[in-house]
């Protein structure tokens, strides 16, 4: 059996009613994703990946460079302009662009997870930490309260969110901790592949490295699939066993890692490297 | 028949039952959509009435729909048949409605319009009973915006009201709801079913009579037709509880009129100050008192 889990073909967005010439004067090499034409931007243009069960892809570039654009696409917050996204699942395999509304807010509640950078995005904050888990839980049909008591607890434990504070507000934890929550909520139904939008963005290097080696530790417990979009090499290094560079909407550099980090092929990436040692 | 009515139609200077012959068909086939959709929130052009919105016009509009002469009408608020609204709105039906006869009794109606209560007395398949509902949808609680609730609704996704639950159970050990108690409705939709105390919602299951519930306000009508699941939303291992009246040993308070135990009590404290308990079902309370048969 095939491990690949998700194949993107061709995804592009654009912002604004768009033009012929839209994807031809915009890019990298033009050094502008708006269309000097008809003034539409171009988010994300033919991007093209594979993602294998367990694997975690990084996807890196300055802000605006399309990488938070495409995995709303792929988590259904945004709908592409043009492109194809095949979810395997066991022996199902879904075109996700073709599922209606309803199949793509079942498909989000019970087989993918999301964490934003912002936790106010990903976090119900006018319920506790255990209700913000059972809520996730609840949509994936199981209603037994003691077994949902159970599995929350049991998540919480695993993010190293303290028992004792299942029953608090979320809002009255750190960041860090916010974080970790979020992390226990896109992991209640155990999906298959997970999103991290800037998951580290915003706290400090103590807090980013344990939630750097909590994702780690999930990804070989659970063996769950997920796309890191960061702007911080440190975290490509540390997560991602293949990367994506984009820039203007587009993916100018992918491959191993350790090969984009040790011999950048692109400019941009050069810079980046660069910048950054 | 009532015989003795002093107006007649021709002098009132408006249809039979106050709406035009066009409005009432309009409600009876919103009526009957909701019947064919058990708990479907059915939208229908609620019309202005002579009394605020607020006072029970979404009911008295189905009941003025459905209402003929050889109806009987019972008017319930709160379980009293005296109270204010309660006569108002059963005047208002005499006057609108010459010829209906109007009682107390639950058996003799054919038409029961309740605000807040389902009688005592079981119903029979040949009366209708009309709730009086405030806010007809239970997801306003945990989502503002209607078309979101829509689709939760169409989706069946009542995951978020299960979380209120879960949060009253984790702060308080129990659900709190007192009334309006999500309750689903023949395995899907799950309805508000009007301000009715949790005793009441088991009543809904199954019921032999049909039951209707309109909100003017929000121009809505749903039903819940005879013989129909009615489930209180609830968790697989937490069951659920109707209010049991027990004192701190575990007594159960009687009424203080007819001494029933086995019916839905109001408590109020007297004037020493005093708290007692009566039953909310006044037509029930009295009946047990004249047969002397109160459990």
């Amino acid at each position: 059996m095939s491990r690949k889990i998700l194949e993107v073909r061709g995804l592009s967005r654009i912002h604004g009613k768009g033009c012929p010439l839209c994807t031809l004067h915009t890019g990298p090499e033009f050094d502008t994703n708006i269309c000097p034409f008809c003034g539409s931007v171009v988010a994300a243009h033919d991007i093209n990946f594979d993602l294998y069960r367990g694997e975690i892809l990084g996807i890196i570039g300055e802000s605006g460079s399309g990488k938070s654009s495409t995995v709303k696409m792929l988590y259904f917050d945004d709908t592409p302009t043009s492109g194809q996204a095949t979810f395997f699942d066991g022996a199902e395999q879904h075109d996700l662009f073709s599922l209606n509304a309803a199949q793509q807010r079942s498909m989000r509640n019970k087989r993918f997870g999301m964490v934003y950078q912002n936790p106010h995005m990903g976090l119900n904050f006018q319920i506790s930490a255990g209700g913000n888990i059972a809520e996730r839980l609840l949509m994936s049909d199981l209603k037994h309260y003691a077994e949902i008591r159970r599995r929350a607890g049991e998540l919480l434990s695993r993010t190293e969110v303290s028992l004792a504070r299942i029953d608090q507000n979320p809002k009255t934890f750190s960041g860090g901790m916010q974080q970790r929550v979020q992390i226990a909520k896109a992991l209640a139904t155990r999906p298959p592949l997970l999103f991290l939008d800037e998951v580290t963005t915003g706290l400090d290097l103590s807090v980013q490295a344990a939630i750097l080696d909590l994702i780690l530790e999930i990804q070989n417990e659970l063996d769950t699939a997920m796309i890191v979009v960061t702007h911080d090499l440190g975290v490509i290094r540390l997560l991602a066993g293949r990367t994506l560079v984009m820039k203007h909407g587009r993916v100018i550099e992918s491959g191993l890692t350790d090969q984009i980090l040790e011999d950048p092929q692109h400019a941009y990436t050069q810079r980046l490297v660069a910048s950054a040692l | 028949m009532n015989e003795n009515y002093e107006l007649p139609l021709e002098d009132a200077g408006y249809s039979f039952g106050f709406l035009d012959e066009y409005a009432k068909k309009e409600v009876r086939r919103c009526i009957l959509k909701a019947i064919a959709i058990p708990g479907y929130q059915t939208p229908y052009a609620s019309r202005e009435m002579p009394m605020g919105r607020g006072f029970g016009t979404g009911g008295l509009q189905i009941t003025l729909s459905l209402i003929g002469v050889q109806d009987t009408l019972k008017v319930i608020d709160q379980g009293s048949d005296d109270s204010v609204n309660a006569v108002n709105l059963r005047q208002f039906v005499q006057l609108t409605c010459p010829g209906v006869d109007v009682t107390e009794k639950t058996e003799e109606a054919s038409l029961l319009q309740s605000r807040h209560r389902i009688p005592e007395k079981p119903l029979t398949q040949a009366q209708i009973l009309i709730l009086q509902v405030p806010y007809p949808d239970a997801l306003v609680v945990v989502e503002a915006s209607e078309a979101r609730r829509k689709i939760m609704h169409a989706e069946a996704d009542y995951s978020r009201l299960l979380v209120k639950l879960y949060e009253d159970i984790v702060h308080f050990d129990e659900i709190t709801i007192s009334h309006r108690y999500p309750t689903r409705i023949n395995g899907h939709y799950v309805i508000d079913p009007s301000p009715i105390p949790r005793w009441d919602v088991p009543k809904l299951h199954q019921s032999k009579a049909l039951v209707l519930l309109g909100a003017g306000r929000e121009k809505k009508i749903y039903a819940v037709p005879p013989y129909t699941l009615a489930e209180p939303l609830v968790f697989d291992d937490i069951a659920f509880r109707v209010e049991d009246f027990r004192d701190a040993t575990g007594v159960r308070h009687a009424c203080r009129c007819c001494g029933s135990t086995v019916s839905f009590l109001d408590e109020f404290s007297n004037d020493q100050g005093m708290v007692a308990y009566q039953c909310s079902d006044s037509a029930y309370c009295e009946e047990q008192q004249q047969t002397g048969s109160a459990a």
